[in-house]
């Protein structure tokens, strides 16, 4: 792992560099500014007990579903296309180097955004009433549920750019798989209601794949390790079916 | 038992390399050695197998089977330890439009674990051979293709490999650009062992000291240039500048021999003088002949004699033809029944 620290510096200085970079990051922060607005408009008509923050995470796929696959579809696919792949593979680098320093600077750049949206909180806390509680918990348990659900969603993104070498066939593979893994993950039960004679197995799993119950247990500031499991050994998958697929395409390494 | 002393130091060592992409053979047993410092020249038609037989070298591409080692290493067993003994500059030279010249070097200089202390010193040595200096501020993407090609070519040497590996170095640069290129190949020799390949076969023909011709995934041809000319050229021919007429030469030549056949005879000039080629079957001798034969005939005055020397050209497209006869011969013989490298005896005669 010794070119890591490089390769890793080299694709962060490439998104600095990038146009492209600061584009979605404006698009991200105005689509989440609007959607917060849009809550505290509703609280302001309609109020409600609970907090506007743990309304605000419930929507958490809606940046997911398109800031994944922008961020990770240029990732291997653009390099494959470019040629810029070959030149990096006839070098003394492995693919677990490539794949992780790529995933590694996706996840960072992922997690500057969110930590952006703190502000919304901060700026809401500091103009509410006097007198109204505080409550952290349910935002550090949104943002645990943000930085551990990213693993996952980067790592499928990645996985989506690897299979092959046109970035918009990556992005539509990478929304497909995130699309998924969320709305299918959500509503397996519901899905699988037209089946006559149900398996067991299938409620045994809804249990474990809803997406939108791990957020909302995070938020309620229930830190759920089996959801932790999930994601990290979903990631974890993904990551090294891309490792292998680069080195099944990209030589010997 | 062999002295060490004779025994050739190989930098590249190729067996009976084969490539096969679905149904298409891309490379068919190929094999060769290239010894330390020498500059051999990849010639072959598009497709051939060129760039597939350099990117399995670099360990870029997996081979279906033969066995391929890097200053005495395998490939396949060791990929990290003959990548860093290699400088490999891909076809088309892909390069990262977003950075600038010197970052690029300086990252590429990281990746290939160059020493921090030595990292900047090599990378500004490297821009002053390939004469980026002055554009080292510059964006890789807005500068010109021979700009961008000495970027690649920067990038190959930087490391000071053992081996370095160009695909098509010098397409798309200007003359002068060629030249500086040429020199500096030309300055790795007895240093470094180069493969290139090219489409300019004069190019090829005054950097490299070997020549392989390569054709439907087979080497066809391969030595010097001048072995090449003896295997492929079948015949000599001698041009010169006469004052006289054509059957007067032809009687005069009739008396050096009765091979000697005038191939091309043009108008006169304004003095005179014609150019004449004449050609003989096979390889020969016959300057001094031609040249006393003229000079003793009173009718033909003649102010210039010079053989000729064929064309790499020539040669490519001998080898090439003569690898599609023979491949044509084996379908039309052997047209269902299965073939073992029908064209393997035809490849060690031609190498």
């Amino acid at each position: 792992m010794r070119h890591f620290t490089t390769l890793l510096r080299s694709e962060i200085w490439k998104l600095l560099v990038s146009p492209s970079t600061y584009i979605a990051a404006f698009l991200f922060l105005l689509i989440m500014g609007f959607l917060f607005q849009l809550i505290l408009v509703d609280y302001a008509s309609d109020p409600k007990e609970e907090n506007p923050s743990i309304t605000f995470f419930r929507l958490f796929f809606v940046p997911v579903f398109f800031m994944v696959p922008l961020l990770t579809m240029r990732s291997i696919s653009e390099e494959r296309a470019r040629g810029t792949l070959e030149t990096l593979m006839t070098t003394p680098v492995t693919a677990t180097e490539v794949i992780l320093s790529k995933f590694a600077a996706g996840y960072i750049y992922y997690a500057f955004l969110w930590a952006f949206t703190s502000c919304f909180h901060i700026l809401f806390y500091s103009f509410v009433q006097e007198d109204s509680l505080f409550d952290p918990y349910p935002i550090i348990g949104g943002y645990a549920y943000i930085a551990v659900s990213g693993t996952l969603f980067l790592s499928l993104g990645i996985f989506a750019s690897t299979l092959t070498r046109s970035q918009l066939v990556a992005g539509i593979a990478s929304f497909s798989l995130v699309f998924g893994f969320i709305v299918v993950g959500s509503y397996l039960e519901d899905l699988a209601l037209p089946l006559m004679s149900r398996p067991e197995w299938i409620d045994m799993l809804a249990k474990h794949t809803d997406v939108l119950q791990h957020m909302r247990d995070f938020s309620s500031g229930v830190i759920d390790t089996r959801a932790i499991v999930l994601y990290g050994s979903c990631s974890l998958a993904s990551l090294f079916l891309s490792i292998l697929i680069l080195e099944y395409r990209e030589g010997t390494s | 038992m062999p002295r060490k002393e004779d025994q050739p130091e190989y930098t590249i060592e190729v067996e009976n390399l084969h490539k096969r992409f679905g149904k298409l053979d891309a490379v068919n047993g190929i094999s060769f050695r290239v010894k330390k410092g020498q500059i051999v020249g990849f010639l072959g038609p598009n497709g051939a197998g060129k760039s597939t037989t350099m990117r399995i070298l670099t360990g870029y591409l997996r081979a279906t089977s033969g066995i391929v080692r890097i200053c005495g290493v395998s490939v396949a067993t060791k990929p990290q330890e003959t990548k860093r003994r290699i400088g490999y500059m891909p076809e088309n030279n892909p390069l990262p439009q977003e950075l600038r010249v010197r970052e690029y070097l300086k990252s590429r200089a990281r990746l290939k674990e160059l020493p921090l202390r030595h990292r900047g010193k090599r990378v500004d040595e490297v821009m002053e051979r390939c004469d980026l200096t002055r554009a080292q501020d510059r964006i890789i993407g807005k500068l010109s293709k021979g700009f961008r090609q000495r970027v690649g070519i920067a990038d190959a040497i930087l490391a000071s490999p053992e081996v370095i590996i160009m695909d098509e170095p010098t397409i798309g640069l200007d003359p002068h650009q060629v030249i500086m290129i040429r020199d500096l190949i030309a300055g790795l020799r007895g240093k470094m062992s180069v493969i290139i390949s090219s489409h300019i076969l004069a190019e090829i023909e005054m950097t490299c000291d070997q020549v392989m011709i390569i054709n439907s995934g087979k080497i066809v041809g391969q030595g010097t240039p001048n072995e090449l000319r003896e295997a492929f050229i079948d015949s000599t021919i001698y041009e010169l500048e006469i004052n006289g007429d054509l059957p007067h030469l032809r009687e005069s030549l009739k008396t050096v021999s009765t091979e000697l056949d005038v191939t091309q005879f043009e108008e006169p000039d304004k003095r005179g003088f014609s150019k004449v080629s004449i050609r003989i079957p096979g390889s020969h001798d016959y300057g001094e002949k031609i040249f006393s034969c003229l000079a003793g005939n009173p009718l033909i005055r003649a102010r210039s004699l010079r053989k000729r020397q064929a064309p790499l050209e020539d040669v490519f497209l001998a080898a090439t033809r003569r690898s599609w006869e023979a491949l044509d011969t084996n379908i039309a013989n052997k047209p269902s029944t299965s073939d073992e490298n029908p064209e393997k005896a035809e490849i060690s005669t031609a190498g």
